[in-house]
């Protein structure tokens, strides 16, 4: 910790000043600029001192992935090299990140997919690489449409899971994903999700924070498990490895390993509030149909709001930032007035709308929907549908053969 | 690391392991001329292991952990197999993280190791079985050398998948009737030396661990020749006696018997030229250390 605070005011080799993160994020003046989502990328990691960024091609995310790769050639990130297919590059990260480097990726879909081994065991070594997931579909037959489904896959790995709803999310919650998942207490690894496209390739205006100023370097001495760099004296383990001995201590050493991931998950919940202003935002929680979503579906969700407070409907909305740590107490508290919940969501199962119904009380409130799936927009007016018609109201028929 | 970072403070000493005391007291950190003598007066960085009595693979870690030229700063990666069981009893930082990513592990590694220790010597040297090395992690094994990745890749070659229970591998002999070869093996022994070197090493040595002396040699040449030139490839023997139906006290003969010069571990080395001429420099270098020794121990005799 001492070693990370005395660097605040020094420069680093780019000229860059290493700021207090809550300086840099709440204080320091921002400009507004016009970029797309994979810009954005590349500008949070400008100021984020990453030690490795490892890339793959697959879109939607390579536009980002490439421009790190400029950032590296201009001197602002330590290495970066292209790795041979998602599951190598997740274990790239792995490898950097046991030898104390602060660790960034890219991944998509079917990568995500690919790469979906190396997940629990980042949480188990409490390796804190962060990883930008830019949904796309992961079915056959192929598809490079936006698609959320691989967010249900990554829940129970142990990382945490923040969805971003824009791109000033993604500016802000990269640069805070650091801070909270390297703290002690945490140390996990962060996926950080947006809905590809929607997100990587439409321009919006996004306030950034001066490029001449960054974060504070990873101090990987303050991990809770030592770092892999020979600083710091080995250890013979243990007579017998706890891999397949069939006995209980080895049992309740695994037990035990695992609980402490999901309680680490469960202290960074702290962080995340403090960090990201709460796990939820809400609107009119007083209201009696309420709108729960996550990443894009928010954008249209108040969209919706906006169309029906025109036709008399009076709705409100949550904003689900953080899917793990998940904000069970919140959700409750902003649902609790009212009577029908509706999830719309960016793929086919509805896996969010699941999450809900295992937190609140009463869930039969929970209407599953709208869902768009295989790269289909969300028009608000069938989040408005499929409000007025759970409500007994007349409806318009959406690209229907008229009613 | 400096062998003052491993000091025990006097107040902690007697409630420190024996292990760490050992450490402390007799390891061969910082020791110029550390090797496969030290066995024996010097067990610190493996002392114990879960493996078969008699099992050539502990030979072989007990001369390669002796004969690594720089363990103080060194750190080891290991994948899943029989190597996974002993790994947790050595005294040297080591990964294992899945099965298979053995090399990807230690290039995201050594990257970092280079980013944050510039100018500083830190080895990575990989250690897995023929399963991880040559089938289920062959693409991450030669990606890693097609990049010049500056580390060792060692595989234990045992012919087959021991620690399951003796399945049929890719470096298993073609005809071997295995578990899942229930009619023999139908494809050959996949020529990894080979492979090695026309996917860039700069050092390929196929052999047994019959003779310490030898590993020792190889495991310098190989740490050397990656840290200082590119990707190196060790493929040595180490038979599973239980799977091929010998005796604890038959591993050693079982090496011996596959080593002679018609046998598929005769002894083979690849040497690129840059390495080459850094052997060259680094023998020459040896022996200038060894002259001016020798000269300061007779100028004192004659003092």
């Amino acid at each position: 910790m001492a070693e990370t605070k005395s660097l605040i005011g020094t420069q680093n080799t780019k000229g860059q000043t290493y700021t207090d993160p809550w300086k840099l994020l709440h204080e320091a003046p921002r400009t507004p600029s016009f970029f797309t989502g994979s810009e954005v990328i590349k500008e949070a990691i400008r100021r984020a001192s990453c030690d490795v960024m490892i890339a793959y091609p697959i879109t939607p995310q390579s536009e980002a992935a490439a421009l790190i790769g400029e950032l590296f050639a201009e001197g602002y990130v330590g290495d970066y090299f292209r790795g041979e297919s998602e599951f190598a590059v997740m274990s790239q990260c792995a490898g950097a990140a046991f030898g104390g480097a602060r660790v960034f990726t890219t991944t998509a879909g079917p990568g995500t997919m690919r790469a979906m081994e190396n997940f629990p065991m980042w949480a188990g070594a409490r390796l804190p690489i962060q990883m930008i997931v830019t949904c796309r579909g992961i079915n056959s037959p192929l598809s490079i449409q936006p698609d959320t489904l691989e967010i249900a896959y990554l829940l129970n790995t142990g990382m945490l899971v923040w969805h971003a709803e824009t791109a000033q999310d993604f500016f802000d919650w990269i640069l805070k994903g650091y801070i909270v998942s390297e703290e002690p207490e945490v140390h996990l690894p962060l996926a950080l999700c947006c809905d590809g496209f929607f997100v990587t390739h439409t321009k919006d205006v996004v306030n950034l924070t001066p490029a001449d100023m960054c974060l504070p370097p990873y101090d990987p001495y303050r991990s809770p498990v030592p770092c892999m760099d020979m600083e710091c004296p080995p250890v013979r383990m243990m007579r017998d490895p706890f891999v397949m001995k069939s006995n209980y201590i080895s049992y309740a050493t695994h037990a035990s390993w695992q609980q402490e991931i999901w309680a680490a998950v469960e202290r960074s919940r702290k962080h995340s509030i403090h960090w990201l202003n709460g796990l939820i935002d809400t609107e009119n929680t007083d209201a009696d149909i309420m709108i729960v979503a996550s990443g894009t579906a928010v954008s249209q969700g108040r969209e919706a709001i906006r169309m029906l407070e025109d036709e008399g409907v009076r709705c409100g909305l949550v904003k689900v930032k953080t899917l793990r740590p998940w904000p069970e107490e919140e959700i409750r508290e902003a649902t609790k007035n009212a009577k029908h919940i509706f999830v719309p969501e960016f793929n086919v199962t509805g896996w969010l709308a699941k999450e809900i119904r295992a937190t609140i009380p009463n869930h039969h409130r929970v209407h599953a929907g709208p869902h768009v799936c295989g790269g289909m927009t969300m028009p608000p007016e069938i989040i408005v549908s499929e409000i007025k018609t759970a409500l007994g109201m007349k409806t318009f028929s959406l690209a229907g053969r008229g009613s | 690391m400096s062998k003052e970072r491993i000091q025990i403070s006097e107040a902690l000493y007697d409630i420190m392991p024996s292990d760490y005391q050992d450490l402390v007291k007799s390891a061969t950190y910082g020791k110029d001329d550390r090797g496969w003598k030290d066995i024996g007066t010097s067990k610190e960085l493996i002392e114990q292991h879960s493996l078969c009595a008699g099992c050539p693979e502990s030979m072989a870690f007990r001369y390669i952990l002796a004969s690594l030229p720089n363990p103080e700063d060194t750190v080891m990666v290991g994948s899943t197999g029989c190597t996974s069981l002993v790994f947790p009893m050595v005294a040297v930082h080591n990964i294992h993280s899945l099965f298979g990513n053995q090399n990807a592990i230690a290039s995201g590694l050594k990257r970092a190791l280079s980013v944050r220790f510039p100018g500083r010597v830190k080895d990575v040297v990989v250690l897995a079985g023929d399963g991880a090395t040559v089938d289920i992690g062959l693409d991450m094994t030669l990606q890693a050398w097609f990049r010049q990745e500056k580390f060792t890749t060692i595989c234990f070659d045992n012919e087959l998948y021991a620690n399951t229970g003796g399945q049929e591998s890719g470096l298993m002999q073609k005809g071997f009737v295995a578990k899942m070869a229930p009619v023999g093996k139908l494809f050959d022994k996949v020529r990894l030396p080979e492979i090695a070197r026309e996917s860039g090493c700069h050092y390929v040595v196929n052999c047994t661990v019959s003779k310490p002396s030898l590993v020792e040699k190889v495991i310098r040449n190989a740490v050397h020749i990656a840290r200082e030139i590119g990707p190196t490839y060790l493929q040595l023997y180490t038979p599973c006696i239980l799977e091929i139906g010998k005796n604890s006290m038959e591993g050693l003969q079982e090496m011996r018997d596959s080593e002679k010069p018609t046998e598929r571990f005769a002894y083979k080395e690849y040497i690129s030229d840059p390495a080459k001429q850094l052997l060259a420099e680094l023998a020459a270098k040896d022996k200038e250390r060894k002259a001016a020794a020798k000269q300061l121990a007779a100028q004192a005799q004659a003092n």
